[in-house]
């Protein structure tokens, strides 16, 4: 789950890293409200969970109330790269003497916390990636071992950090691990962290994505989830226990395992349709799941064909086959469906669906068949 | 010979008192799976249809003589039941649990690193199918028969999806590895390449992998480099839309990596050819074994 930058930055606070006060707002009125209360100049932050926002404009710093309702109302409804702006984060001006970029990112392929440093920070970061990368020192965490006073030490004399600020951006470093490992993050990155005239270490934005798999620990955290930026279907398919998201395309995609949908999704576009989603019921899913993923698949309104693809192993193709009888008892779809099932209780199942003769319910025995045929049917032809 | 799981297999069950770590226990025994044993603490001295239950792992491995486990508890105590196993001695740990958290799995692989001799597959896996010989874990079995071709996949339903596939064109199977979706799998690719190349009865190893991470692009360079038997791979998600990522961090660690179009030509600039659908892996396996 990512966080938008306000949170991030109150979840900072709480490990006593530096950050810079400020309010969050939702209205033009209520963006006025908090510069009057934090006083000019102040930061008008478009709050969206992407990065790049003061490049597309989202970040404005106003030097008096007619600039800070200026900005607030030209931020909210900005799109910033397919995201829209619902909430502002007004904060007070830093003074800026340097831009540094730190962050800790959970490295998969080499099995620890990757830590990285730079004294090139701010907007154009992965420019400086990109050009220039031995300006971005780095190192690996043992996760057993934690992060050493050395290692703070050693990425900070790589990236050539001046002598006087060794330690205080060798405390920082350590108390961003800390939040790193306390709040179970897969990312959290402070582009800028900021040294100010007087010599102060603050962090002037925060992007952290934190574990999904462990908000159970975390009430604090799961709190934050926001229900309002996801898409409907993907919501409902949510409170349904579903994983599901949306795509582009008019066939609605339906099975168990991600990697077996993920394999039908391309096994469609290969024979030249377009998946209207993503839809992974999970292992062992029972006739309401299966009753409310076809509700929620059909409720995507360029749906024109369902296609069905089963490999039953924990999920049993009897169930899929009640379940599908259900969903069209209930409320029968008006599209037609594919229906292939094969694994666990296979036979059973496709005896009910023949027995059950649901109207534009077609079945296969393959996935490529069943990919041919939801093709034609999703293009309006008849089989 | 098979690997992983065998005849010499002897399994407890942590998690066995569940109601899914029971009935994939009892599945697994009536495959011919030789389950000696299970856990759940507070609950030893019970037994499951017969498998005794013991507090611990230490008394299991004591007591009935355990060499492999499987970890059957939910999201918050696997990890800790996994070092557990690893603890009392236990050398193939398969851990099916869904849903742990990625540090949990981070602090556990790097640990059971330091244990020469044990060895995690998984979480979050389907299991190891052994055909003819032992089934551990939620794979269905009965699809499946003995034969040359090795198979291992990051998905459960897909590893299924190939396998029958596979068998449709009379292929079976030394062993199915599942090694698991999550980030950090305490086994990966490279890790069951080395064991499928040391099999005798292995002929071909299929490697089924999807999009996110690099593992199969490190597999491609150790193909290359150790692996003498044909790999056939398949590689889901082209069609994947692509995530959004909130920093630069990631873009800075890995670049354009971990795309099935990044994956497919790493592995075929290796050598390996790939199939593009699940059919298509079993008709390039006829065209390398013979039909
Ligand atoms: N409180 C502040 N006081 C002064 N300047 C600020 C403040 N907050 C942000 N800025 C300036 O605006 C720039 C962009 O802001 P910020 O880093 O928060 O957004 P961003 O563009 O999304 O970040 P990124 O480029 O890392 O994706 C900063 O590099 C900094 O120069
Ligand atoms: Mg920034």
């Amino acid at each position: 789950m990512d966080l938008l930058e306000y949170q991030g930055k109150q979840l900072f606070a709480r490990h006593e890293i530096p950050v810079p006060s400020g309010i969050p707002a939702r209205t033009v009125d209520e963006a006025l409200a908090a510069a009057e209360q934090i006083g000019y100049p102040c930061v008008v932050k478009a709050q969206v969970k992407i990065g790049g926002r003061g490049k597309a404009g989202g970040v404005k710093v106003a030097a008096n109330a007619t600039e800070a309702r200026e900005y607030a109302e030209a931020i909210l409804g900005m799109d910033i790269k397919g995201f829209t702006v619902y909430e502002l984060w007004i904060e007070e001006a830093s003074e800026i003497e340097a831009e540094y970029y730190a962050a800790i990112v959970f490295d998969r392929s080499a099995r620890a916390a990757l830590v990285m440093l730079s004294t090139q920070g701010g907007m154009d970061i992965e420019q400086v990636s990109e050009e220039n990368p031995e300006a971005i020192a780095t190192l690996h965490v043992d996760p057993l071992l934690g992060f050493q006073p050395f290692q703070a030490r050693r990425l900070a004399f790589e990236a050539g950090i001046p002598a006087d600020l060794i330690r205080p951006i060798g405390d920082f470093l350590n108390r961003l691990y800390a939040t790193f490992i306390a709040e179970e993050a897969m990312l959290v990155e402070v582009n800028p962290v900021i040294i100010t005239p007087d010599g102060k270490v603050k962090a002037l934005d925060a992007k952290v994505t934190l574990d999904d798999n462990a908000l159970f620990r975390h009430a604090e955290n799961a709190a934050l989830r926001d229900p309002s930026d996801e898409d409907p279907q993907e919501q409902m398919a949510r409170d349904y226990g579903l994983a599901y998201v949306k795509l582009d395309g008019n066939i609605g995609i339906f099975g168990n395992g991600a990697g077996l949908v993920m394999s039908t999704l391309d096994v469609v576009t290969l024979f030249g349709g377009e998946p209207a989603n993503f839809l992974d019921a999970g292992g062992g899913a029972k006739p309401e799941a299966i009753t409310r993923a076809v509700e929620v698949i059909c409720s995507n309104e360029n749906v024109t064909a369902v296609l069905f693809n089963i490999f039953g192993g924990i999920t049993r193709c009897d169930d899929v086959a009640a379940g599908l009888i259900e969903a069209f008892a209930t409320n029968p779809p008006s599209v037609p469906f594919v229906v292939r099932l094969d694994g666990t209780n296979d036979v059973e199942g496709r005896r009910i669906l023949a027995e059950a003769d649901l109207p534009g319910v077609y079945t296969a025995s393959t996935m490529n068949e069943a990919a041919e045929k939801i093709v034609a049917l999703a293009k309006g032809e008849s089989l | 010979m098979s690997v992983l799981v065998g005849t010499e297999t002897r399994l407890c069950v942590s998690g066995i008192t569940g109601s899914e770590g029971s009935f994939h226990a009892l599945n697994n025994r009536s495959y011919g799976t030789n389950v000696v044993s299970g856990v759940t603490p507070g609950k030893g001295g019970q037994d499951v249809e017969g498998i005794p239950v013991f507090n611990t792992f230490h008394a299991a491995v004591e007591e009935s003589g355990a060499n492999t486990a499987m970890i059957f508890v939910p999201p918050p105590f696997a990890a800790d039941s996994i070092l557990e196993a690893a603890d009392a001695g236990i050398e193939t740990i398969i851990a099916i649990t869904e849903g742990i958290p990625a540090h949990d799995e981070l602090r556990v692989y790097t640990q059971l690193k330091r244990m020469p001799g044990v060895r995690l597959i998984g979480p979050n896996c389907p299991g190891v199918l052994s055909p003819g010989k032992a089934n551990v874990g939620i794979i269905p079995a009965s699809f499946f028969k003995e034969g040359n071709v090795g198979v291992m996949s990051r998905s459960g339903t897909l590893t299924y999806q190939i396998g029958n596939e596979l068998a449709q064109k009379g292929f079976g199977n030394s062993s199915i590895v599942g090694i698991g979706g999550d980030p950090i799998p305490g086994s990966s690719f490279v890790d069951v390449l080395e064991l499928f190349e040391n099999d005798d009865q292995t002929e071909l190893i299929v490697m089924s992998g999807e999009i996110g991470g690099d593992a199969e692009e490190v597999a491609a360079e150790y193909i290359a480099e150790h692996v003498t038997k044909p790999v056939v791979g398949y590689i889901a998600g082209f069609s994947a839309p692509p995530g959004k990522t909130m920093g630069h961090a990631g873009a800075i660690v890995s670049g354009s990596k971990g795309t099935a179009a990044a994956k497919t030509e790493a592995l075929e600039a290796k050598g390996v050819r790939v199939g593009r659908t699940p059919t298509q892996v079993a008709e390039i396996a006829v065209e390398i074994l013979g039909g």
